[in-house]
């Protein structure tokens, strides 16, 4: 079975971000707008049309597309964090 | 209470510490959208574009400040930064304000680190490389007005301890927290010994010490925006979503035709009245015929349309303030994507509705250079303020109104709506041909864009915007505007022959019109017109006045107390109503606009797209104006 992705979650899903794999440069932008390894993301309603997808994240919602979200994989436990450590 | 971290660096005696001086130059630094401006604004009495959208401010901005013992501090506002990791051109110009890398500005002494207190745990992860600086940092915890009524709170002095910075909580919308800052700002604030800082390279760790201050610092996270949930769910809706935004747009045209009505009447009424009874005050004189031909009917044709203009602005400030703006960039990535660019363009070329000029300024916060110059170059497509009055004035002159949906939407408005939609699709044709060339790599950054919560617009806000635009357009009537009426005057009253001026056709300013007829004829435009494309280089408005000023001169010359017959009605005897169209289209595609060739030229960093951008609008408006006058006539 494949890895679950953000955009594999629908509206109102939560889950726990695993690992981003992106380039480094847009790995480090997603990080600073909160998608962080461990971290816990809810998928919001997203644009009409159903791209992009609208997460929230770290306290803010933001929003990226799904391709984007594709490479965001979810990890298959529901821990947060190494020891719930960003929140 | 935390403001006494603040008062006590300025306690400090003018005798402190060796590493001590006093401040004269302070940048203040944070996320977008977390209230930089706003607080920028506050101290200096400047105005500052605001907001509710992550990258409003594109560019540095400098303001003073007077301090208690009356000193003049330079306050430097600058873009949102989420690091000091530079990847657009906007944050390049933080990051080398900050790091004293801009020629002509000295290194900051002094730092505002503005965090919005409702999201504390990620804001405060950019005070790990600003304090790492070592310049003295006041931290301001702004939004706190939200944080409060949101139930969250965090302890300032805490905080401070924890980061060996003083710390403030202010709200720069309410105008809290200002005197700690002032006091901050005229102390003598000691560098910070440097605390052992997480690696800075790495994100997570930076947000682990962020989270490891906020702990220790009582911070309660507010509860969810409940209201920005709500609203969302209505405007993201898929069906509900456009539909609401349809909606707004027709009303708001409608009212363009329907509530600014009476204003705009009003406004023709007193500049008529006030034409009369100057004339009637002044000597029989050419200084009396430049007075009423020129400048009144010149200006005063283009003063009518201020009502219109500013109910556009109305509805543009709504949008903007009340956090839509972010929304209508999400929905629009989409359609954005199919051609190529990406939903943060849309931001821009959404401000292109205003001006042109901050739009492609506002281009800035792309990341991808290519698509950045492709927005560039589609951004004077959509239709700006500039255009609204020649589309009233021939849509009035030509165009019956009758209604269409009941009250919500008539003719006129619908065509002017027409004229919008032609523009968008002029632009989105336009990026996909350039996706084939400039854009043909893909961006190495994918589309991310922050949704702020829903705010109030406030009447102040909204009323200011209003004022300033009003400045602005009666700057430019006083003089673009003023200027071309005089010179257009003159140029139509000479070569005199036997001490009487010519007939206008046959003056200097009616012959420059001759020669560029037979190349404007095919569009059914005359000399007359001819005269108003050329002086509406120097703005798209000015054709109005202009033609305002010869259809003057003209009724001058029927007899001297005739009074001009009103444009509208002079209009319709000069166009056919497919010349009526082919004007319309011109507008909507040349780049009648000196100013945004120069804007382009600099942010391009030379004349080729700039060049290439208006030739392109030239050709593309002369065969767009052409074929809409055929069919035109073919269809009667
Ligand atoms: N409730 C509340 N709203 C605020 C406060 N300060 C600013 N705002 C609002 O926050 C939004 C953003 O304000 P700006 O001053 O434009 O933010 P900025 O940091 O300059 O944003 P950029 O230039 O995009 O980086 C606007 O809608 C402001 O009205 C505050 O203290 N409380
Ligand atoms: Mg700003």
């Amino acid at each position: 079975m494949p890895a679950r992705t953000l955009s594999d979650l629908r509206q109102g899903d939560e889950g726990v971000l695993d690992r981003l794999e992106v380039v480094a440069d847009v790995a480090e932008r997603l990080m600073e707008l909160g998608f962080l390894p461990g971290v816990r993301v809810s998928a919001g309603r997203p644009a009409p049309g159903g791209d992009p997808m609208i997460f929230r994240v770290d306290g803010s919602e933001v929003a990226i597309r799904r391709a984007t979200a594709r490479r965001l994989i979810l990890s298959d436990s529901e821990q947060v964090g190494e020891a719930g450590d960003y929140v | 209470m935390s403001d006494l971290q603040a008062t006590s660096a300025a306690k400090v005696p003018p005798t402190g510490p060796k590493n001590s001086s006093l401040i004269s130059l302070v940048a203040v630094v944070g996320a977008p959208n977390c209230g930089k401006s706003t607080l920028f604004n506050r101290l200096t009495g400047l105005r500052q574009k605001v907001a509710n959208y992550p990258g409003v401010t594109v560019e540095k901005r400098l303001g003073k400040v007077r301090v208690e013992d009356g000193r003049e501090i330079t306050l430097v506002d600058l873009p949102g930064i989420y690091s000091l990791t530079a990847r657009s051109e906007d944050e390049r110009v933080a990051r080398g304000v900050l790091l004293g890398e801009m020629p002509g500005l000295p290194p900051p002494d002094a730092v505002l680190l503005v965090v919005d207190s409702t999201n504390l745990n990620r804001n405060l992860s950019l005070a790990a490389p600003i304090l790492d600086l070592g310049i003295p940092t006041l931290i301001v915890l702004n939004m706190s007005d939200d944080l409060r009524s949101r139930g969250g709170r965090v302890d300032g002095d805490r905080l401070a301890e924890q980061l060996g910075v003083p710390v403030i909580q202010a709200s720069a919308a309410r105008g809290e927290g200002l005197e700690a800052i002032r006091s901050f700002l005229s102390g003598r604030p000691a560098v910070r010994e440097r605390l052992e800082l997480p690696v800075l390279q790495d994100i997570g760790s930076r947000r682990r010490w962020a989270v490891h201050a906020t702990a220790r610092s009582d911070y309660q996270v507010p509860a969810a925006a409940v209201w920005t949930r709500r609203l969302d769910s209505a405007f993201l809706h898929p069906l509900a979503g456009p539909l609401i935004f349809l909606l707004v747009v027709a009303a708001v045209f409608q009212s363009i035709f329907t509530l600014a009505q009476p204003l705009m009447d009003g406004t023709e009424a007193v500049i008529a009245a006030s034409g009369l009874w100057i004339g009637s005050l002044l000597p029989d004189s050419w200084f009396r015929d430049l007075l009423l031909e020129g400048i009144w009917a010149g200006v005063g044709s283009v003063l009518v349309f201020l009502p219109q203009i500013l109910f556009l602005f109305v509805l543009i400030g709504v949008m903007e303030d009340s956090g839509y703006l972010a929304r209508a960039a999400v929905i629009a990535d989409r359609t954005m994507a199919r051609v190529g660019l990406e939903g943060k363009a849309f931001i821009p070329l959404l401000s292109a509705y205003a001006c042109a000029i901050p739009a492609i300024m506002a281009t800035r916060t792309i990341e991808s250079r290519r698509e950045r110059l492709a927005t560039i170059l589609i951004a004077p497509f959509m239709t700006c303020s500039a255009r609204l009055p020649v589309y009233a004035l021939v849509i009035t002159a030509f165009l019956p109104e009758t209604p269409l949906l009941g009250p919500f939407l008539g003719t006129r408005a619908a065509a002017m709506i027409g004229l919008y939609g032609l523009g968008f699709l002029a632009a989105v044709a336009t990026a996909r041909l350039l996706k084939s060339t400039l854009l043909k790599r893909r961006s190495p950054l994918p589309f991310t864009l922050e949704l702020p919560p829903y705010r109030w617009p406030t009447l102040q806000s909204i009323g200011l915007r209003l004022a300033d635009r009003s400045l602005i357009f009666l700057k430019r009537a006083g003089t673009v505007i003023l200027l071309t009426a005089v010179v257009l005057w003159f140029l139509a009253s000479v070569p005199r022959t036997d001490g009487e001026a010519p007939e206008i056709s046959q003056s200097f300013a009616g012959s420059v019109g001759r020669a560029v007829e037979p190349v404007i004829e095919p569009l059914g435009f005359n000399w007359k017109i001819g005269i108003g494309l050329i002086t509406s280089l120097a703005a798209r408005e000015v054709i109005v006045g202009t033609l305002g000023t010869i259809y003057g001169i003209e009724a001058g010359e029927e007899g001297p107390d005739e009074g001009s017959p009103g444009l509208q009605q002079a209009l319709q005897q000069d166009l056919t109503p497919g010349a009526a169209v082919a004007l319309l289209i011109f507008f909507a595609f040349a780049l009648q606009c000196m100013s945004t060739v120069a804007v382009v030229r600099r942010e391009t960093g030379g004349w080729r797209l700039a060049l290439l951008q208006f030739a392109y609008m030239l050709v593309l408006a002369y065969f767009g104006a052409w074929m809409g006058k055929t069919l035109v006539e073919i269809w009667i």
